[in-house]
C-alpha cells in the first residue's frame, strides 16, 4: 500500500537528486578529492550515462547513489529518500563490471538471491526468477552454474538479478566493460529494451562513447582531478532504440558531440589508450 | 563405451600394480631368497595379521581414537580462532606469529614433556600432540577461506541490505567451506601420523606405534609389519571420511 503511494509520488519526485556533493578519500592532509561540487537530477524513467576518463569519479558517484560509499559533503537522495534509506528499502537494483555470481548457485538461484534475502516466498521467487531468466534470454540455461556460462551470459544473469526486486532505479557500473564488442552491442540493444519495458530510471557508468549515446536520454560528461561534471549532452533519439540507430547520422552527430565535450574539457587530458 | 573403459582402467590399473608389486615381493623373499631374512614375506605378515587380529584391533582402536579426538579438538579450536581472527583484524596480527611458531614446533619433541605432564598412563599427551598437529592447517585454510568473498560480492550483499548473519550464511560460509575441507584433509593425515609417532616416545604401553616399535626392536618383524598394515588402514579410513565430508559439503553448498 505504502509502496503504491510512493509510486504515485514518483511522477514528481526525481529518481536521483545529488546536491552539492563532494567526496574525498583518505584523511585530512593526505585526502584525495574524488568528486567536487556535483549537482545532478535524474528523472523517473530516465536513462542517464556517466562518461569520462579513468579517475573522473563516475563510479564513485554511482557508489554514492547506491550508498556503498558516503559523500564527504552534500546530499544524495533516491526517490526523495536519503541514499541509506533507499538502499535499506531496496529502491534500486545494481550490476557491476564483474557479474559477482555465487559459483555454487544455478542461474535461477543467483537471480533469486536478493528475493531470498528479503524473505520472498519460495514459490514467488521461483516464478520471478524464471520470468527474469526468460527476459534476459537464459531460460534454456536456468539450471546451469556460472562457470558453465560465457562472460556475456554471466552478465545477463547479473542484470536479471538487478531487476529481481522490480526496482524503479537501476545502477550499472560498466556492466559490459569486460565483454567483446559484438556481445556488447547485443547486450546494449537488450538493455535498451529492458529499460523501456521496466520503466526504471537507469544510471549507467561507461567509458564507451557510442554505448553512452546509444542507450541514454542524457549523457553526463565528467572530468578528472578533481572529479566533476563538465557537460550534459541531451540525446533526444526516442525511447525505443533500434539496432539501425547505430548507423544513422543523428547517432553519429551525438557521438561527435559527446566526444568533443569529453576532449574539449579545459584540463590536461588523461593519457589516451 | 570409451568412457566405461577408462573408468574400469582407473580401478583395475592400481589393483594390477599392487598385485604385481606383491608378487615381486613374494618372489624376492620366498622364492629367490635374495633379501635378508629380516624382511618378512607377505605370507608371514598376513598370517601374523590374522593370528593377532584381536590385539591389532585393540591397538588400532587406541591410536585411531587418539588421532580422531585430537583432530576434532584441534579443528574446533582452529575454526573458532580463525573466525575470530577474520572478524577482528588486530587479533589476526596477534595470532599470526603464534600460529607460525606452532607450525614449526617439532611435535615429537613435545611428547616426553607431555608424558611427564599428564602421567605415563594417560592418553592425554598423545591426543594433544594430534590436536596441535591438526590445528595449524585447519586454522590457516579456514582463515584464508573466510576471506575469499570478492569486493564485488560484498558490495552486492551491502546493496541488498543483507544482515550480517545473512551475508555469513549465503556468502562467507559457502566460500570458506572448501578451504575448511582442504584443511581438515591435510590435518587428518597429520593427526594419524603424529598420534602414532607420539607413541614411540613413551606413555601407556598400547597403540599401534608402541607395538611397531617394540616388535621391530625384538626382531618380530612380520608382526611389526602387520601393525604397519593396520596403520595404513587407519590412514586410509581417515582419508575416506574426509572425502565423504567433502561430498556432504558440496551438497550443502549447492543448496545455499
Amino acid at each position: 500500500m505504502s509502496r503504491f503511494v510512493t509510486k504515485e509520488q514518483a511522477a514528481q519526485t526525481p529518481a536521483v537528486r545529488v546536491a552539492g556533493v563532494d567526496k574525498a578519500f583518505g584523511k585530512r592532509a593526505k585526502a584525495v578529492s574524488a568528486l567536487t561540487g556535483i549537482d545532478l537530477e535524474i528523472g523517473a524513467g530516465e536513462f542517464v550515462a556517466l562518461i569520462g576518463p579513468s579517475g573522473c569519479g563516475k563510479s564513485t558517484l554511482m557508489r554514492l547513489i547506491a550508498d556503498l560509499d558516503q559523500p564527504t559533503a552534500g546530499t544524495v537522495e533516491v526517490y526523495g529518500k536519503p541514499a541509506r534509506q533507499a538502499r535499506l528499502d531496496q529502491e534500486y537494483g545494481i550490476a557491476f563490471q564483474q557479474a559477482g555470481l555465487l559459483p555454487w548457485r544455478t542461474v535461477v538461484q543467483n537471480i533469486a538471491l536478493p528475493l531470498e534475502i528479503h524473505g520472498v516466498s519460495y514459490a514467488e521467487r521461483a516464478e520471478r526468477a524464471e520470468a527474469l531468466a526468460t527476459l534476459v534470454g537464459l531460460s534454456d540455461f536456468r539450471d546451469r552454474y556460472p562457470d558453465q556460462l560465457s562472460g556475456g551470459m554471466q552478465q545477463r544473469v547479473a542484470i536479471a538479478r538487478a531487476l529481481a526486486e522490480r526496482p524503479r532505479l537501476l545502477l550499472m557500473d560498466e556492466p559490459f566493460g569486460a565483454l567483446d564488442e559484438m556481445t556488447r552491442e547485443r547486450m546494449q540493444t537488450e538493455l535498451a529494451r529492458i529499460a523501456v519495458e521496466s520503466r526504471a530510471a537507469v544510471v549507467f557508468v561507461t567509458h564507451s562513447i557510442p554505448e553512452a549515446v546509444f542507450l541514454s536520454d542524457r549523457v553526463v560528461v565528467m572530468s578528472p582531478r578533481p572529479g566533476r561534471i563538465t557537460h550534459i549532452v541531451d540525446v533526444p533519439l526516442g525511447t525505443a532504440r533500434p539496432e539501425l540507430l547505430r548507423e544513422s547520422p543523428e547517432f553519429f552527430a551525438k557521438v561527435t558531440e559527446v566526444r568533443e565535450a569529453l576532449h574539449g574539457a579545459p584540463v590536461e587530458r588523461a593519457p589516451e589508450r | 563405451m570409451n568412457v566405461g573403459l577408462e573408468r574400469t582402467m582407473r580401478i583395475v590399473a592400481p589393483i594390477v600394480a599392487g598385485a604385481l608389486l606383491l608378487a615381486l615381493w613374494y618372489v624376492l623373499v620366498d622364492v629367490a631368497k635374495i633379501l635378508p631374512p629380516s624382511v618378512p614375506s607377505p605370507n608371514a605378515i598376513i598370517t601374523q595379521f590374522t593370528d593377532n587380529f584381536g590385539i591389532i584391533l585393540n591397538a588400532t582402536r587406541i591410536t585411531a581414537g587418539n588421532a580422531a579426538l585430537g583432530l576434532l579438538i584441534g579443528a574446533i579450536i582452529a575454526i573458532v580462532l580463525a573466525a575470530l581472527a577474520a572478524l577482528i583484524r588486530p587479533l589476526d596480527g596477534m595470532a599470526a606469529p603464534v600460529v607460525a611458531a606452532i607450525a614449526v614446533v617439532p611435535i615429537v619433541a613435545l611428547t616426553p614433556i607431555f608424558n611427564t605432564m599428564f602421567g605415563a598412563s594417560a592418553q592425554t599427551g598423545r591426543v594433544l600432540i594430534a590436536a596441535i598437529a591438526s590445528f595449524v592447517p585447519v586454522y590457516i585454510n579456514v582463515l584464508r577461506g573466510l576471506r575469499q568473498a570478492r569486493p564485488v560480492q560484498r558490495d552486492l550483499f551491502l546493496a541488498y541490505a543483507a544482515t550480517k548473519p545473512q551475508t555469513f550464511r549465503r556468502l562467507t560460509l559457502p566460500m570458506a567451506l572448501p578451504f575448511l575441507i582442504t584443511g581438515i584433509r591435510i590435518a587428518s593425515s597429520l593427526a594419524v601420523i603424529s598420534a602414532l609417532v607420539a607413541e614411540y616416545f613413551g606413555g601407556p604401553a598400547d597403540g599401534l606405534g608402541t607395538a611397531i616399535a617394540s616388535y621391530a626392536k625384538s626382531g618380530k618383524s612380520a608382526l611389526a609389519w602387520a601393525f604397519v598394515f593396520a596403520s595404513i588402514i587407519v590412514g586410509l579410513v581417515f582419508f575416506l571420511v574426509t572425502l565423504l565430508l567433502e561430498r556432504i559439503v558440496r551438497r550443502y553448498r549447492s543448496e545455499h
